[in-house]
This record gives C-alpha cells, structure tokens and sequence, in this order.
C-alpha cells in the first residue's frame, strides 16, 4: 500500500519545456498598494456574470458584496477595498479581442475599511459540515485560481452516489515562467496544510496529495517543515516529474492516481477532488478569516519588466499598475500576456483589470516569444499525436476544422482537446493548430446555438400548427353541434304540442278541482267531455 | 500601453519544415557516399541531374499555380524527392530518363495532387515505378559494385555516357553491367538451384549481395540517426524490417534451400534506403502511431512477397505505394484512444 500509495504514472505526449521560473523567484512576496480605482468585472468566472446589487454613488466597505451569483455555475463578487461605486457600466476586461463587458468601479478612499463586511471566522475547522463549507465559499465568491475560473462550491458538491476518496491540491505549475502558486507554497505552507486539513474534513477525509513539480524544491521543503515530513494526517507531499502539461487536472489525475476522467465526466466520477493550491488558500481565508476572495499572487515577468517578481494583488488593480510596482516596462516589452506563454492570452491593453483567473503577467521581449512564422502546409509528420496530453490526431482536427467539416471534427474529439498548445509547440509547418480549435469549437457552439434557436422556432410553429389544427376541431365540433340544435329545433312543434298538452292537463286538473267544489254535475260533464275532446284532438295530432 | 494581440502558444519549437528535410538530407549522405563509392561516378551525376530536374520543374509548375515559388524550392522537399529517385537508379542511366523520371515524380506525383503535404504516393517512388514500368531493360542495367567491375569509368567518361547514351571504346552494354544480387538469385531459383549453389557467386557477401551490403549499413546508420533525432517515426522502418524479418524467417525456416536467409533480403537492393528514407515519408504514410507499424510491416512483408512471387525483383517501390494506398484505411482503423474515452480501467 505504502509503495503503491507513490506510484506515479504517465500521461500520453507532454514536452519538456525551458524553464524561466528563475526570473520571478528571486525576490519575497510583495504587495501591490491599494489603487485609485478599482475595476471589477462581473463575469470573472466560469458561467453566468454576476448580478450587480450596487448604484453609482453607493458607498462600500471592502469585502462587500456587490454583485450576486446569478445561478448555479456562477460567483459573487465582492469589494477588494472600500471606497464609492462611481461607473457600472461596460469597461475594457482581459480578453484578446479587447472587448469591453460589465464592471463595477469603485473609487477607493485609501482607508481599505472592511466595516462590518467581514464574515465570522469559523476557529474549529471540526465543526464544518460539506454544506457549511460550500455555502461559505459561495458566500465569499471563490473560483479555480489555476486560471480557468471555475466555481469552486460547485467542485465541492459531488452527487450522492459519489465517493470522493482522493483530494488532490494542485501546485504544479506547467507553464513556464509562471511562479504564483511556487510562491504561494513558499511563503504560506503552514497556511496550505491548514486549507488541506480543512478540505479533507468537509469533504468526509479523503486521502489528499498535495502535488508539486519536480522543479519547485523550495517549495517541497517547505511543505514538509510545515507537515512534518512526506506525509502526516493523510496528507501526502507528490512530486511529479516537470512535463508540461502535468498541471492540467486531467494529466494530473493521471499521473497522480491513474485514474482517467471520463471524457464527459467529472473528477467526482473517478473519486476525486481537484483544487489549485491558490483556491485551497482562499478557502482557508474565508473559513478562519471569514474573508471573500478579495486578491490573489500574480506573477509579473519576462524580460518586458524591469524587476520581475510576484506580487499580491486586490482584484481589480489595472494591469499598469502591477507591472509599475514590479519597476515598469523595459524597452524590449513587445507582448503582454496574461498567463503563461502555452496557454495565456495575449492582452491588447494594460488598462485591463487583474481579475480571478489572472495568475501571471508575461511582458515578453521578441527574444522570449515566437513571432507568427509563414504557415508551410501540413506534412502529417505526426509530431502533433506524438506530445498531444489528450492523445488526439491533431492533425486530422486541423484538416477537418479547416475544411469546416465539423461533424468530423468531433469524431476525432475535438472537445476533448485542453488547449494546451503542445501541437503548436511542435509543428514544423508553424501551423497555428490550437487556433483552427478554438474556431472550430466556437463555431459548433454558434451552430448548436442556431439549432438550437431553429429548434425552438420549429417547435414554435409546429406547437402553433397543432394550436390552429386544433382550433379548427373545436371549430367544426362546435358547428356539428350548433347542427345539431338546428335539426332539434326542426322537430319542435312537436315539443311544443307535447309542453301544450301537458299545460292543458294541468289546467284542466285545476279547472276539475274547481267543478268538484261547485258540484254542479251538468257543467262537470259538459267539462269533462270537453277535456276528452281535447285530448282526443291531441292524440291525433300526434 | 498597448500591444499586439496573437494567439497562444506563443512559443514554439525551433522545428520546420526545412531543417526536417535538411535532416533527411545529411542522413542520406553516408549511404550515397558508399553508393558512390561501389558504383561510381554515376551515383552523383544521377543526384546533380535530378535534383536540377526537381527543382526546375516545381518551379514551372508553381508558377502556372499562382503559388509561391521560393518558399516551396527551398523547403528542400523537392531535392529529397530527386535524389532519392536518383539513388534508386542504375548508375549509368541516360539523363533524359532520370529527367523524365524526375519529372513525372514532381509534377504529377506531387503538384497535380497538391503540392507539399497533399500527395497520396510516394513521388520518388511514382517516378521509379514509371520509368520501371516503361523502361524495364535501361532500368536494370546496373554495373557490378567497384571490386567485382572490370571496366572502371572516370568522371568525364560516366558523364559521357549519360548523356550521350553510348559507351566508350566499343564496349557493350553486357560487358559492363551485370545482374544484380536479386535478379540472379531470381534466375538461379528459377533454374532449381539450390541456395547454397547460389551462394557460391561472387556476387554474394558476408550477408547480402556484395557492395550492396555495405551501402545498406551506411543507410541504416543515416536512418538510425534519423530516428535518434526523432525525425522519423521509430515505428515505420521497425515496421519494415520486422515484418520482412519475420516473412523471411518463416520461409527460410520452412525449406532453407529455396528461400533465402533473412539477412539477404534485409541488405540487398533497396530495403534499408526503402525502410528508413522512402517509407517514412510521413505525407503518404499512415500518420496513427499504430497505423505506422501496421504500414511499415505491411511494406516489408510485401517486399518479400513481390521479390518471391511477383513479376519484379525491386520490390520496394511498389511494395510502397501499394501502402501509400492503404493507408488512409489503416489510418481509421487505427486511431488513438483519447484520454478519457473508454478508460483501460487502471
């Protein structure tokens, strides 16, 4: 059990990147000084943007709430200083296009005032039940901070018929350059193990693997000073071995257990749990501190910067402002990236604020990255299958995804693919690949939504021909039995003569009645005849 | 401050398309070199005439495309096809069919289809089968390797001789050239000879034809380079030589005295220069890590089953393209699984 408790497995492809972690390591943890302004965009996460609870004027504390998870799959968002709403309207977020989306700006009073904001501090981790701790980070609007941005109370509620048997927090950091979460271990172990202590005991004591890269030894010693070795408490210290994309939940699950996440299934189908370590720190936050998720470490480097280190930032602090702590741009800045240079996207502006998912900022210099190369055509050298971590033919998506052959492109498992850029890396044709992937996804996406949208107006007008159709029975039932009533009022006379006969009896009882109290026996024989007459009249008429 | 906007990754290898046909270039160096060595002036004179001929005719046809010219001449994929053609071609041929060869390999091989990356076959091997199927009697005149030759030519000589189509000094066209290894062994298991008689040839070596043997090492060293270097697909050439190995070894097991050891299929005629340089051609191989030994394997056994039982002794070529044709089947029989898709159940 012991042995095989430290097995390590491998994932299909993978590269062996440079590392330039070096760059932003060199320095201690530093904080960047609450700014002017803050800009916090509501759709920061994974899911539906938050619903703004705030006016322009209104005065906030920090950690206020303003802006509610709107839906299931969504996060809160909170003030990261105090200060006065004064803008919600659309700003310029970190995207490459550039595009502008909802923010709530506020104007920061320097007082950094948390008034009465702040949750209770929750002392004895024991008494958290997985509901208590899922409605606390829901409360306190926590996300992935790997750089996906998934709701992290949603992670946290597996379906009853899951047993999770395996946390693991993940502090393997692939990309090149980036030193976050490094830093994160480096300064805050203690802090970390007290997240994963937590983690364990509201998710019913899974078994949890702290993972960290072969490449980060500061941070390892680190992590074991604080448990007290390899492993105590049913937690475990994991080095993996430093392949790109390790980092990746799915290669981590691999390579950690060597279980395999179902292709549309979760890692709460396969047992497990997977945290960022940045997330498990911010759990730890909001359950001893009671505070939201109000800043995170972003690492500024590249040879774009004069003095790359990392920095703790509040979110919502302009990118201009992180990068002028870390001493400002070099003249040899050519691209700013958010992230890392496998996966990050590449910013147009620094006006851009730092939001949940932003764990690095990259200022390349044109040493540092690859300008686009003239694309030579494909030469199916394979390379591409040879590293792709989800083992998929990228080179039959790029044919399939360029001759828009979009049913294809999903037989070959096109959302199977993590972005990763391993292909790209390696292609000989220079051939942008990841770039065909996400066109072809977006355009199955569109496709699906126009089906979709086409669906609905189909149903629409079939629900509306069936509603005339119907109309049109009802409409013909009604006429059949308005037909009907004429051909019965066709035979009334007969009603009539029968309603007549019977008010003639009636009348001629009564009329009897009054004969027998006048006793005068001729009139009631001249009656009485006459009432035969009549009826005999009736009865032929009949 | 602003920046320009590009999609990640924003690194990449230092790979291209160039340098990996650059690569296949230096591999083919040793073996050439020996060829050269064995067989003379020719080999070269061969190489300079139909890389010329490569060049010039993808430049024609890329003009009439309205393509690019220089970016495709200098991907170096048009002068691996010409001297690999070369290097399959008797030594003393006449240039107009190393042209005619060459041309036939480019233009419709390879620009009628496409270009770069688009061809279904082989060109070099298009170009050979054409000129075999069309020229069989030119195409078979290979001299002896340099030792057993007993008129040996000069440069200015060879030369004269491939252009003008005539030999000097009123030799004839039997004096100086010879069945190769394969075709006598053909010829002589026609005649009910045993293998052993065979064997008593001069023409035979250590293991495998004479000279032949040793131009095969120096391609397997090339090739083995080549893999080293990931250039090529470890799967293609083990592909080959193990299903050649193993039909091989099969029949020669089964009656050794009619069917020849496996070591004399593996070093003679084209196998290692097919294995390692023609069928790793990753445009019209299978491009599935299982589909690639799956071709490789079929390429070798249908070398053995041509050079046994078919109508030509230079097996490789055809053995090729008639995988270039199978493999996009084998390509989607052979795909992957993706991670997360029907898990192994570890």
């Amino acid at each position: 059990m012991e042995e095989n408790n430290h097995k390590l497995w491998h994932f299909h492809g993978g590269l062996k990147l440079n590392p330039h972690k070096k760059i932003s390591t060199g320095t201690p943890l530093r904080r960047v000084p609450p700014p002017d302004t803050l800009t916090l965009p509501t759709h920061q996460h994974i899911g539906d943007p938050a619903e703004v609870l705030v006016k322009v004027g209104d005065r906030v504390n920090k950690g206020q709430l303003l802006a509610r998870a709107n839906g299931y799959i969504s996060a809160r968002v909170h003030a990261s200083s105090s200060g006065t709403v004064v803008e919600v309207g659309q700003r310029p977020v970190p995207h490459p296009s550039g595009m502008n989306a909802e923010c709530i700006v506020i104007d920061t009073d320097g007082r950094d005032d948390w008034g009465d904001s702040r949750l209770p501090a929750i002392d004895d981790y024991t008494a958290l039940s997985p509901a208590s701790l899922r409605s606390r980070v829901r409360e306190c609007g926590i996300v992935g901070l790997g750089g996906a941005a998934f709701p992290t109370s949603v992670k946290l509620n597996p379906l009853p018929h899951h047993t999770i048997d395996t946390l693991i927090i993940n502090g393997v950091e692939c990309e090149p350059y980036i030193t976050c979460d490094d830093t994160l271990i480096r300064e805050r172990a203690g802090d970390l193990i007290e997240s994963a202590r937590i983690l364990r005991h509201a998710m019913g004591n899974p078994e949890c693997i702290l993972a960290i890269e072969s490449d980060m030894p500061a941070a390892r010693d680190a992590l074991w000073e604080a448990l007290g070795g390899e492993q105590a408490d049913g937690i475990r210290v994991a080095v993996v071995p430093t392949i790109y994309p390790s980092g990746s939940e799915k290669q981590l699950i691999r390579v950690l257990t060597g279980r395999e996440v179902p292709a549309h299934g979760l890692p709460h189908d396969v047992g497990l749990v997977c945290q960022n370590v940045g997330t498990a720190y911010a759990v730890y936050r909001a359950v001893r501190h009671g505070e939201p998720l109000l800043e995170r470490i972003v690492t500024v480097t590249g040879r774009g910067v004069e003095a790359p280190c990392n920095l703790e930032v509040l979110l919502g602090t302009p990118v201009a402002e992180v990068i002028a702590t870390a001493g400002g741009y070099t003249p040899s800045a050519q691209r700013l990236i958010m992230g890392g240079p496998m996966m990050g996207i590449a910013l147009q502006d620094d006006i851009v604020p730092v939001v949940k998912a932003t764990n690095c900022l990259l200022v390349a210099s044109a040493s540092e990255i690859d300008q686009p190369q003239p694309m030579m055509p494909c030469i199916r050298c394979g390379e591409c299958a040879r590293v792709c971590p989800a083992a998929l033919l990228p080179q039959e998506l790029y044919r399939h995804a360029k001759n828009r052959e979009f049913d294809r492109v999903q037989e070959f498992n096109l959302f199977d693919c993590i972005e990763c850029g391993c292909c790209a890396y390696v292609c000989p044709s220079r051939l942008p690949l990841v770039h065909y992937y996400r066109f072809a996804k977006s355009e199955i996406g569109e496709r699906e939504r126009e089906r979709k949208a086409s669906d609905l107006a189909r149903r629409r007008f079939e629900f509306r021909q069936e509603r005339l159709e119907r109309e049109k029975l009802e409409r013909a039932e009604r006429q059949a039995r308005k037909r009907a009533k004429v051909a019965s009022k066709a035979s009334a006379p007969d009603k009539k003569a029968a309603i007549d006969a019977a008010v003639e009896r009636s009348r001629a009882r009564r009329e009897q009645r009054s004969a027998d109290e006048s006793a005068r026996p001729d009139v009631v024989e001249q009656q009485s005849g006459e009432v035969e007459n009549t009826d005999q009249i009736h009865a032929r008429e009949q | 401050m602003k920046f320009p906007t590009e999609t990640s990754p924003h690194v990449i290898s230092h790979a291209n398309v160039p340098s990996v046909m650059r690569q296949v270039a230096y591999a083919l160096v040793p073996g050439t070199a020996a060829m050269a060595w064995y067989f003379g002036w020719g080999v070269l004179f061969n190489i300079v005439i139909a890389v010329t001929v490569a060049l010039a005719s993808e430049a024609a046809v890329l003009r009439l495309r309205n393509r690019p010219v220089q970016p495709a001449l200098t991907d170096c994929s048009a002068i691996l096809t010409g001297w690999l053609l070369a290097l399959a071609l008797p030594p003393l041929i006449p240039w107009w069919l190393t042209a005619l060869g060459t041309g036939f390999a480019i233009v419709v091989a390879k620009q009628l289809y496409g270009g770069l990356g688009h061809n279904p076959f082989n060109p070099a091997m298009t170009g050979y089968v054409v000129l075999i199927i069309s020229f069989p009697a030119e195409l078979t005149q290979w001299p002896p390797p340099g030792m057993l030759a007993e008129v040996h030519f000069g440069p200015l000589e060879t030369l004269g001789i491939i252009l003008t189509g005539e030999l000097p000094n009123a030799l004839t066209w039997d004096s100086v050239t010879q069945a190769t290894p394969l075709d006598t062994m053909r010829t002589h298991l026609g005649l009910y000879e045993t293998l052993e008689e065979i064997r008593q040839s001069p023409i035979w070596g250590d293991f495998g034809g004479r000279g032949w043997e040793w131009i095969g090492n120096w391609y397997l060293i090339g090739g083995l380079w080549l893999v080293f270097r990931k250039v090529v697909d470890w799967r293609i050439p083990a592909g080959v030589l193990g299903g050649l190995i193993l039909i091989s070894t099969f029949f020669y097991l089964a009656d050794p005295d009619i069917h020849p050891f496996p070591a004399f299929h593996v070093f003679s005629g084209g196998v290692m220069l097919g294995a390692f340089f023609i069928a790793t051609d990753p445009v019209s191989a299978s491009g599935t890590p299982l589909g690639r030994l799956i071709y490789g394997a079929g390429i070798g056994v249908l070398i053995y089953v041509i050079r046994t039982w078919g109508g030509y002794p230079d097996a490789v070529a055809f053995a090729v393209l008639l995988m270039n044709a199978a493999a996009p089947m084998i390509d989607q029989y052979t795909r992957p699984r993706t991670y997360g898709h029907d898990p192994a159940g570890e």
